[in-house]
């Protein structure tokens, strides 16, 4: 069978999935512990609603959007909070945090299905915002500004995002597995809102057996959504890829995916709006896969927002042997950070244990052009780079930098193994400051 | 030790000490060619070139305080001088061959990456203007049981002379060849016997032909070249549009300085003949002295053609294909700046979107 994927550039990285793929679900137990950060999405943090003493309901609203941009955020457990300190989250922002002891008896909540099926368009974005959604592949957009169309626009194309392309994470392979109904079942809200002339599920092919299960649903069910087996290329989860490979459009240059008329939605965040939903739960635990050749037994956990990473780690049965590195969400786009003690939030897919590659040595560039192919983009990184270490951002910015998405395909290539994406960041920063 | 850095946190292996190893593994079959026809001789010349620039190398880091012979770009350098190099010239040439090229090529303009022109072909190019006629004599082949001569001109410059001597009007180079008295290997007579080939396209092709040590066999040159991008250090697109550009040029012009006319250039008796094979894989496709993107490999390598068929054909020296890449060599970095690549949903003027 000949699959499509995206056209231009992208690199093939050991996929190091198998550490994971075949472990089922499985339930975080409450830690004693839970630090809550009020930036738990792309945009302006979340502002506190709640005060230190308070006591606090599962699910309970504790901090409120405070911009368009921006969600709400709820309490994972019922229970105490402790303190409101600064917290560093694992891309190195720091901001306010809520500390929550959980009470020793949990109660059970949002077990009881409502019926949602004829809440109107509004009723249902509003009851997406109520529920602090945002896009679980790792932006964290909030996701009822993501499908709130402006008007005169129109979406021709719904573009489900099941590809996770980053090597090692699983979280959302088990999710289409395990969860194929639900999924779907989000996916049909996402449907119902946004009323396009196609839904598509977007699958890489290593995840067959989701695909599979996907569409033996979907036809059960007669339902008017597409599975697109995609031909194993990364960056493909990333928006403008997908939409290239799903239905052949480019995004131009600083443009969004509405701008050629298609909206792309995570399975994850399906799977949130079906829970929302039918169970009004607000999004207060994700699926994290901890993973990696350091961890004694990798799996894929349902962890409440909040919860740190040693928690997430001992769970696993602790480092098999000592990690180089600890990585929060994927090996590609990842950050790395160093303190156990970090919280995890709604955009940490992944958390990853791992032996560094072996050390290289750094040489001058050659002008090999590899990084020239491998860039979705169309950049040339080589040249970018050379401008950025000379300080010659406006340069840099003539030539595009702004589009670069850091995804890692230049550095990943480069046998002289500089650091091409770390040039990106750091001249971006030093580009917007002029 | 747990450390953090900057994403992306796996690398493809790609490494530049690997990558100039592959291509010396993709070098030494033509190399041990060169040594089992041309003899002891010539192997003497390679360890030669070879030692004068690793030597130069680890010179000039003392000079500069940097470690740089751990990247062995400088024996990729050394080899290529060396298989450039006539088996019987005087020891000194490959010597002052390779010192220009790490020296003066390389190491003056900042280093590796930073060079403007391919060292090893920059290095042949300034001994062959300087000792020309050295460079321009060749010893036969093992393989080849001629009578009284020990060397000879390589076919490429016999046919020249011959030519524009103005006593072959309307011969093809072959039956030149053969008018000169030039000998064949048995083996290749065999084949010639059996299938009509040419025995002197079968000598070429074998490497049974006087020429340089390592440009001489180019069934091991091509395999070394399918080898390097099975292990994707180089593309297709340098040696296709070199050799490519080059044959449609030869079979449309290449007949006229024989008197042959249009549409009779001689394609494979060409491509076979001169370092057109071994500057297509190994010299044009140096990463460092070639534009960084697909279309820009293509231009390049079309240039390369181009410029060595015009050399070759209506030049005086036989010295075609080095000159070439060198003179694109020059283009490359304008060539980078007009090509870039295509920017992700860039449309053309007035073209619409699929």
């Amino acid at each position: 069978m000949n699959l499509s994927t995206f056209r231009k550039g992208g690199v093939h990285p050991p996929e190091r999935k198998e550490y994971a793929n075949s472990k089922a679900l499985v339930r975080l137990p409450i830690p004693s512990e839970l630090v809550v950060s009020m930036s738990q999405h792309l945009g302006a943090p979340a502002k506190p609603i709640k005060e230190k003493g308070d006591h606090v309901e599962k699910g309970e609203k504790i901090a409120l959007a405070s911009s368009f941009i921006s969600a709400d955020v709820h309490s994972p457990v019922s229970g105490t909070i402790k303190d409101i300190r600064k917290v560093t989250m694992a891309n190195s922002v720091t901001c306010d945090a809520f500390v929550i002891e959980p009470d020793p008896q949990q109660p059970e909540a949002f077990t009881k299905k409502v019926d949602y099926q004829d809440y109107s368009k509004e009723k249902l974005l509003e009851e997406i915002k109520d529920k602090g959604i945002v896009g679980l592949g790792g932006a964290t957009f909030p996701l009822h500004v993501k499908i709130t169309i402006p008007a005169g626009r129109k979406v021709d194309a719904l573009v489900i995002n099941g590809v996770e392309c980053e090597p090692y994470l699983t979280a959302d392979h088990r999710l289409m597995l395990e969860r194929t109904k639900e999924v779907l079942e989000g996916i049909m809200i996402c449907n119902r809102i946004l009323n396009p002339a196609r839904t598509i599920i977007g699958i890489e092919e290593n995840k067959k057996d989701a695909a599979l299960a996907l569409e033996k649903e979907i036809e059960l069910r007669s339902l008017p959504i597409e599975v697109c087996l995609l031909r194993m290329k990364y960056p493909q989860g990333d928006e403008k890829q997908l939409i290239n490979a799903t239905i052949g459009r480019e995004i131009p240059s600083g443009k969004l995916p509405l701008d050629v008329g298609a909206v792309v939605v995570n399975v994850g965040t399906t799977y949130a709006v079906y829970e929302a939903l039918a169970y009004g739960k607000p999004l207060y635990e994700r699926i994290v896969t901890v993973t990696g050749d350091c961890i004694a037994q990798p799996c894929n956990v349902i962890a409440p927002i909040g919860a740190k990473v040693k928690n997430l780690i001992a769970f696993a049965g602790g480092f098999s042997k000592e990690p180089d590195k600890l990585v929060s969400g994927g090996p590609m786009m990842g950050f790395a950070f160093y303190d156990e003690e970090t919280p995890i939030a709604k955009g940490t897919s992944g958390i990853l244990a791992i032996t560094d590659e072996k050390d290289y040595r750094k040489s001058a560039c050659l002008n090999c052009g590899k990084c020239v192919a491998a860039c979705p983009i169309g950049l040339v990184p080589t040249k970018l780079y050379s401008l950025i270490t000379h300080a010659r951002y406006e340069e840099a910015m003539a030539n595009h930098l702004m589009d670069c998405k850091e995804c890692g395909c230049c550095s990943f290539s480069c046998p002289a193994h500089l650091d091409l994406v770390h040039a990106m960041k750091f001249g971006k920063r030093m580009g917007r400051k002029k | 030790m747990r450390t953090v850095s900057t994403s992306p946190h796996l690398h493809s292996g790609a490494d530049t000490q690997r990558i100039m190893l592959y291509v010396v593994y993709a070098l030494l079959p033509s190399c041990a060619w060169g040594v089992f026809v041309f003899g002891l001789r010539a192997a003497l010349v390679l360890a030669v070139s070879l030692a004068a620039a690793v030597l130069t190398e680890y010179l000039l880091d003392l000079v500069s305080k940097e470690s740089t012979l751990w990247d062995c770009s400088a024996i990729v350098t050394g080899l290529l001088v060396g298989m450039n190099m006539p088996p019987a010239i005087s020891l000194y040439i490959p010597a002052i061959a390779s010192v220009f090229a790490i020296a003066v090529v390389k190491w003056t303009f900042g280093g590796l990456g930073a060079n403007w022109a391919n060292p090893a072909m920059a290095g042949r190019v300034f001994v062959f203007f300087s000792f020309t006629s050295q460079m321009s004599t060749f010893s036969l082949p093992r393989t080849i049981k001629a009578v009284e001569v020990a060397s000879q001109a390589s076919p490429l410059s016999l046919v020249k002379t011959v030519a524009s001597s103005g006593q072959s009007v309307g011969l093809t180079s072959m039956q030149i060849l053969a008018q000169q008295g030039v000998a064949t290997s048995s083996f290749a007579d065999r084949v010639q016997a059996a299938t009509g080939i040419s025995a002197y396209n079968v000598d070429a092709f074998f490497g049974n032909i006087p020429g340089c040590i390592g440009e001489v066999s180019k069934l091991l040159l091509i395999l070394g070249g399918i080898y390097l991008l099975m292990k994707k250090v180089i593309t297709w697109h340098i040696p296709v549009s070199f050799i490519g550009s080059f044959a449609v040029l030869t079979w449309v012009f290449g007949g006229l300085p024989l008197g042959l006319g249009f549409f009779h250039g001689e394609v494979l008796a060409s491509i076979l003949r001169g370092g057109l094979i071994l500057g297509a894989f190994f010299m044009a496709t140096d990463m460092v002295t070639s534009p960084v993107t697909h279309k820009g490999m293509l231009v390049f390598g079309c240039g390369c053609g181009a410029f060595t068929f015009l050399f070759r054909t209506f030049g005086s020296l036989p010295e075609a294909t080095s000159v070439a890449i060198l003179l694109m060599n020059i283009v490359t970095p304008t060539i980078d700046r007009f090509m870039k690549p295509r920017l992700f949903g860039e449309v053309k003027k007035g073209g619409a979107q699929g």
